[in-house]
């Protein structure tokens, strides 16, 4: 690899997650209304960082290069009064006086203080004014330092509507004066429960197989298990469903590796070669469900990561106890009224009490009949009965509907199979 | 207004030792956080002197260094009293520094 070669390849890795920390910390100096000035210091940072770097001389301590370089920026601007937006937080008067700016601003980049601003940001980002898909957007784009372009590849659409997505949302911010703070105690439990749901959401962006590109979704559950960890870590916000978000993104991904066969195919959970799972994922899932049972109340996290759990740690398919699965299916229906748990459940009735009964309860459903998963379910459970024809009719549906290269594999073959 | 004379409050920020600058840190920031701090700035010991109706300019001020103004800060007080109880936490009293409480004038319109 040449050095230039090398340099870029550091400096991705780098950029992307010092970006997310300085947009952060510069974003909770200068305040929310001011994210768009925190977010050019830190792409000029960076530019300048690759300019100079690309001649193959990285510092010995990148990390700090860049943050020194924002920190002057900042205090550039501070001094010259050149923000768009009067600082309006409890540091605005040190900020103020020369006493104290300097210091300020480098005690803002201390470790502490920048997962502080993280957290801040995660609370700010997930704010109940700010709509769910643009929760996540603007959470990637500032905490993950995804680009534009990255953000609508993993959501399928083009940048020009992620832009304006982003645009709107930081108008809101301003209209709204959403604060970048923590939320008070009383408050704290809602506000926590939009954060891990939104977290969740990025984290299902990647885990499901929706996307046609293997790579970008990797990140996002990345990024998303990354954020749940740093409310793990602190005490406000290391409460019982942060842990069993995470118990749940553990088990997921103990799987990762077994989904898909060396061509990409998709491996069903049946077929999956048990020795292949992550045992220290599982045995992380175990630790953060140990730590989720903490409390006297339980969450939605609670239950999907209890059914999670028992496919981990059975020995294999037909040792998983399916009698528990349903009940907590049972209960996480009468708590969410998802279409897709009912979906969900039906298979596991399949598993005790064989296909046609599943049938019987699908047919029954509502609000599934654009959802490829919820065919192709209907077409396995004729399949497994003998009834070839409504079983292709149901596949055809779903491989009309699936936007998945590797799920419309899969429903290919099960269509081999019926015509052998 | 606080006007600092003295202790390191006359030094080059350079020569100030860190633990020194950092309690200066620690009792502003307490102030900011009661709403007592408005304002206020740090000065460089030397400067210009411009003097009278002649605007004669000289290098300057030459006084000794532990009359010499060093900064000032503005806070906010009940009374005069208030501005003398507050002030007693500042850090300059450790280096032997003085400090002088002025209530900042409102003028007549």
């Amino acid at each position: 690899m040449s050095d230039q070669q090398n340099v870029y390849k550091t400096v991705d890795h780098l950029f992307r997650h010092e970006s997310g920390k300085m947009v952060s910390v510069l974003t909770r100096i200068f305040g929310f209304s001011n994210i768009e000035q925190a977010e050019d210091i830190v792409q000029d940072t960076l530019l300048k960082a690759l300019e100079i770097w690309k001649w193959g001389k990285i510092p010995d301590n990148p990390q700090a290069w860049l943050y020194k370089a924002a920190k002057n920026k900042a205090i550039d601007i501070i001094r010259r009064e050149k923000l768009k937006y009067k600082i309006e937080n409890e540091i605005a008067v040190l900020l103020h006086s020369e006493y104290s700016l300097a210091p300020k601003v480098n005690e803002m980049f201390t470790d502490g203080e920048i997962k502080d601003s993280q957290l801040r940001m995660m609370f700010a980002c997930c704010h109940s004014s700010i709509s769910q898909e643009a929760q996540i957007t603007l959470m990637l784009k500032t905490l993950c330092g995804l680009s534009v372009k990255e953000i609508s590849s993993a959501f399928l659409t083009n940048e020009e509507t992620i832009s304006k997505r982003l645009y709107r949302t930081k108008v809101k911010i301003r209209e709204e004066k959403i604060p970048i703070d923590y939320p008070g105690a009383g408050v704290m439990p809602q506000r926590i429960d939009a954060v891990l749901k939104t977290l969740y959401l990025l984290f299902n962006e990647g885990y499901n197989s929706s996307h046609p590109e293997k790579l970008i979704r990797e990140d996002l559950c990345e990024e998303a298990m990354r954020l749940a960890i740093m409310l793990s870590e602190n005490f406000k916000t290391n409460l019982p469903q942060t842990n069993a978000l995470l118990a749940l993104m553990c088990f997921q991904v103990s799987r990762f590796g077994s989904r898909l066969d060396d061509k990409g195919m998709i491996i069903l959970l049946k077929d999956q070669d048990r020795k292949t799972w992550n045992k220290f994922l599982i045995q992380k899932g175990n630790e953060y469900m140990t730590h989720a049972s903490s409390g006297d109340s339980y969450h939605d996290f609670h239950i999907e990561a209890g059914i999670a759990s028992i496919h981990a740690n059975a020995a294999a398919y037909d040792q998983t106890n399916w009698q528990i699965i349903l009940g907590l299916y049972d209960s996480l229906f009468i708590r969410t009224n998802n279409p897709l748990v009912a979906l969900n459940r039906c298979l596991v009735l399949a598993e005790l009490e064989g296909p046609s009964i599943a049938i019987e309860e699908l047919l029954k459903m509502n609000g599934l009949s654009e959802n490829c998963h919820y065919h192709a379910s209907l077409g396995e459970m004729y399949f497994r009965s003998g009834e070839k024809t409504e079983a292709k009719k149901y596949f055809l549906k779903a491989l009309d509907l699936t936007t998945s290269n590797a799920e419309a594999d899969l429903i290919r073959r099960k269509l081999s199979l019926l015509e052998s | 207004m606080y006007l600092f004379r003295g202790g390191m409050a006359g030094e080059q920020a350079a020569n100030v030792p860190q633990d020194h600058m950092q309690k200066w840190m620690k009792w502003m920031e307490s102030l900011a956080e009661k709403g007592i701090m408005v304002g206020g700035e740090p000065l460089v010991p030397t400067g210009k002197q411009v003097n009278g109706s002649k605007k004669v300019v000289t290098d300057g001020p030459f006084i000794e260094a532990k009359e010499l103004v060093g900064g000032y800060l503005i806070v906010n007080a009940k009374d005069i009293n208030d501005a003398v109880e507050i002030s007693k936490g500042c850090p300059i009293f450790e280096v032997d520094g003085k400090l002088e409480v002025r209530p900042i004038q409102k003028m007549e319109m």
